[in-house]
């Protein structure tokens, strides 16, 4: 217990129980306020905020892979959407009879004329088995593909390039209506999850609510990792490949597992994004988004498990926000954060926050 | 300074010889209060769980013959015969280019030769082995270069480096006992860190951060340390304590140095190699070789 409650200086476990606070009591309680109430937080608000754990999420898996280990993964789409895409079959497969055509068919193959079910959608039908796939998949996907590039040795920038070519070949995969997962249109239009309807509000802010528990246990389950001697191992990676090398560790395994993880990670994220935003496209595919996940981590600080939460939740706060504001200038707004963190904090904006709070110098890790 | 403790030495391979006098003289001093156990601590991996130990019953602990590397046509290694005694401490000097690095890149399996044989003991053949896997049988490697991991701390550094199982599943839940602190506390007063250990290695001097690759290596019990240039951009007082060190770490170790410095080879060496063209030129005491006139040549007579 001792060694667990010594994760965190104090300060660090005061900010993570009013983080704690804020998403599990506050939130749902200012939205149970009278809708006139100033301080009411409106429904549309919930599956927002979910979204930004999810994303959170998938910061925290980048920060693992890159902050700690130093590999740049510009491809963690692949692993969101494969989790995210798990997640839509079962909820395809749950609505059987209650698509436009009242096929036991997903609406998308009944367009197409299938006949039957494609082998690979069989078992989705069953929750167990789809949440079950949403990790397995991106799990194996990544073990397979970092065995051979780390066994060949591929690092920096090289293997930055190989995961951007990864997630555009799997984009282009999946927008072929024969692949088998609804193409350009992805999956949508779904009706309801363990019985309950996703148009609930009740429901929506329970599935936020199950996000935000899963975020704060990743992270605690992340603190655990980075301050265990296998995260000191991942930092060593970072830093000095070639001595961890001659210290008798094998780089290859450390890697593996850390990037396997990180996968996980992301696909876990996916199948909960999924059922609150309501839809599942090749777009999350798109060579953009697993950059921006970088971003994300990048802005929020690399490194720290914190600055990933907080540049998920920035950078995507921003972006709702100018969406709707200015949408023509949320791409120059993006890239002047990128650069402006890049250039004036290198440590990201948890480095600014450290840097401001007085009285504390610089420690070899918070 | 504190004695180091005995490193896990059979009994049998070296029989009788006095190869080995400092590990005995260390057991008689080493310290009542931390008895160190004998054996490795914890469980080692798999595929050195029984860390061979090297049959040194001929008195070499390494073993290289008729190795070579080429690169791209050029021949960097040519022909290398090279034995080096248990215990031994060994000088390796030789002009920019003459093979030194590489051949430290082929004893600890960081380039495959073309061709040759590479043994520790009489029985381990190293070229079938990976890096990871010869540096858990006790051959540790300090670079020209000090490469240390920056943002851990001296003391994490030290950690991270020790003998230990080095397997992901055990990394999760590894935790120090009290006979490791205390091997790693031992190390920093050898190193003559003590006092830094919390300091993040970044921040250690240049001659500091030699020193602590050098308890790096320590950590790992090696039998073997390849130590490459170890005084470059030192202070003449950094040195001389380097040379102490590694003069201190010979016989319990066999301690094979490159190095420019000649001064400095000279205050520390018993025995040197020359190297010349991936090739020994000669090998004697520093007094033979400089009386050498092969060695004279190349390194004098290069122009003329």
């Amino acid at each position: 217990m001792r060694g667990f409650l010594s994760l965190h200086t104090r300060t660090g476990w005061l900010a993570f129980a009013t983080l704690t606070a804020l998403l599990l009591i506050a939130v749902p309680l200012l939205n149970a306020l009278p809708a006139d109430s100033a301080l009411h937080l409106p429904d549309y608000l919930v599956p927002l905020l979910g979204k930004f754990c999810c994303y959170a999420l998938v910061a925290l898996a980048m920060d693992l892979i890159w902050g700690y280990t130093g590999i740049l993964s510009l491809g963690h789409g692949v692993f969101f959407a494969l989790g995210g895409y798990s997640m839509g079959m079962y909820l395809m497969r749950s609505m059987a009879g209650q698509g436009v055509y009242r096929s036991q068919l997903p609406d998308f193959m009944v367009f197409l004329n299938w006949k039957e079910l494609p082998w690979f959608w069989h078992g989705f039908d069953q929750f167990w088995f789809a949440a079950l796939m949403a990790l397995a998949v991106p799990g194996v996907l990544a073990f397979v593909f970092g065995w051979f590039a780390f066994r060949s040795r591929i690092k920096g920038v090289y293997f930055s390039i190989i995961t951007q070519a990864l997630t555009f070949a799997l984009m282009l995969l999946f927008f072929r209506n024969e692949t088998g997962f609804g193409g350009n249109n992805g999956l949508t239009d779904f009706k309801q999850l363990l019985g309950f309807s996703l148009a609930e509000p009740g429901v929506k802010l329970g599935l936020y609510w199950i996000s935000a528990c899963v975020l704060l246990t990743v992270y605690l389950l992340a603190q655990a990792i980075v301050h265990s001697k296998f995260g000191r191992v991942l930092t060593a990676i970072r830093d000095a490949e070639s001595r961890v090398m001659f210290c008798g560790y094998e780089p290859l395994y450390y890697k593996l597992a850390v990037w396997t993880l990180s996968a996980v990670l992301c696909g876990l994220a996916g199948a909960l994004y999924v059922p609150q935003v309501g839809i599942i496209n090749p777009s999350e595919l798109e060579p953009t988004q697993s950059i921006e996940m970088a971003v994300w981590t990048a802005v929020g600080g690399r490194g720290t498990l914190a600055g990933a939460l907080l540049g998920a939740a920035t950078v995507n706060g921003l972006k709702s926000w100018f969406t709707v504001a200015a949408p023509e200038l949320w791409l120059y707004v993006l890239g002047a954060l990128f650069v402006g963190v890049t250039l004036f904090l290198p440590q990201g904006l948890i480095g600014l926050v450290r840097r401001l709070r007085p009285g504390k110098t610089e420690e070899v890790r918070a | 300074m504190s004695q180091q403790p005995p490193i896990p030495v059979p009994a049998g391979p070296l029989g009788g010889s006095s190869a080995l006098p400092a590990v005995a003289a260390g057991l008689g001093e080493a310290p009542p209060a931390a008895p160190v156990p004998a054996v490795p601590r914890e469980p080692l991996p798999a595929d050195v769980r029984d860390r061979p130990v090297p049959d040194v019953s001929h008195g070499a602990i390494l073993y290289l013959e008729g190795v070579n590397v080429a690169f791209d046509g050029f021949k960097a290694i040519n022909d290398l015969d090279l034995s080096i005694d248990d215990g031994e401490l060994r000088c390796i000097i030789g002009p920019n280019g003459a093979g030194k690095t590489t051949m430290m890149d082929i004893i600890t399996g960081k380039t495959r030769p073309d061709s040759g044989q590479v043994y520790f003991g009489q029985t381990v053949n190293l070229l079938e082995l990976r890096e990871a896997q010869i540096a858990q049988l006790g051959i540790g490697r300090k670079f020209q270069k000090p490469t240390v991991f920056q943002g851990h701390s001296v003391f994490e550094n030290l950690e991270l480096a020790m003998q230990a199982d080095k397997r992901v599943r055990r990394s999760l839940f590894a935790q120090l006992d009290a006979g490791q602190r205390a091997r790693i506390d031992e190390v920093l007063g050898i190193i003559g860190l003590r006092g830094h250990e919390r300091r993040p290695a970044g921040a250690l001097s240049h001659g500091q951060k030699q020193w602590l690759e050098i308890g790096m290596l320590l950590m790992q019990n090696p039998r073997v340390l390849l130590v490459d240039e170890p005084v470059a951009g030192m202070t003449e007082q950094e040195t001389a304590q380097t040379a102490e060190l590694l003069v201190s770490l010979a016989g319990k170790h066999s301690v094979i140095v490159v190095e420019h410095d000649m001064a400095f080879v000279r205050s520390i060496a018993r025995k040197v190699t020359v190297l010349h063209e991936g090739h020994v030129l000669a090998e004697g005491t520093m007094d033979q070789i400089q009386a050498n006139p092969k060695v004279v040549e190349v390194y004098l007579g290069e122009g003329a």
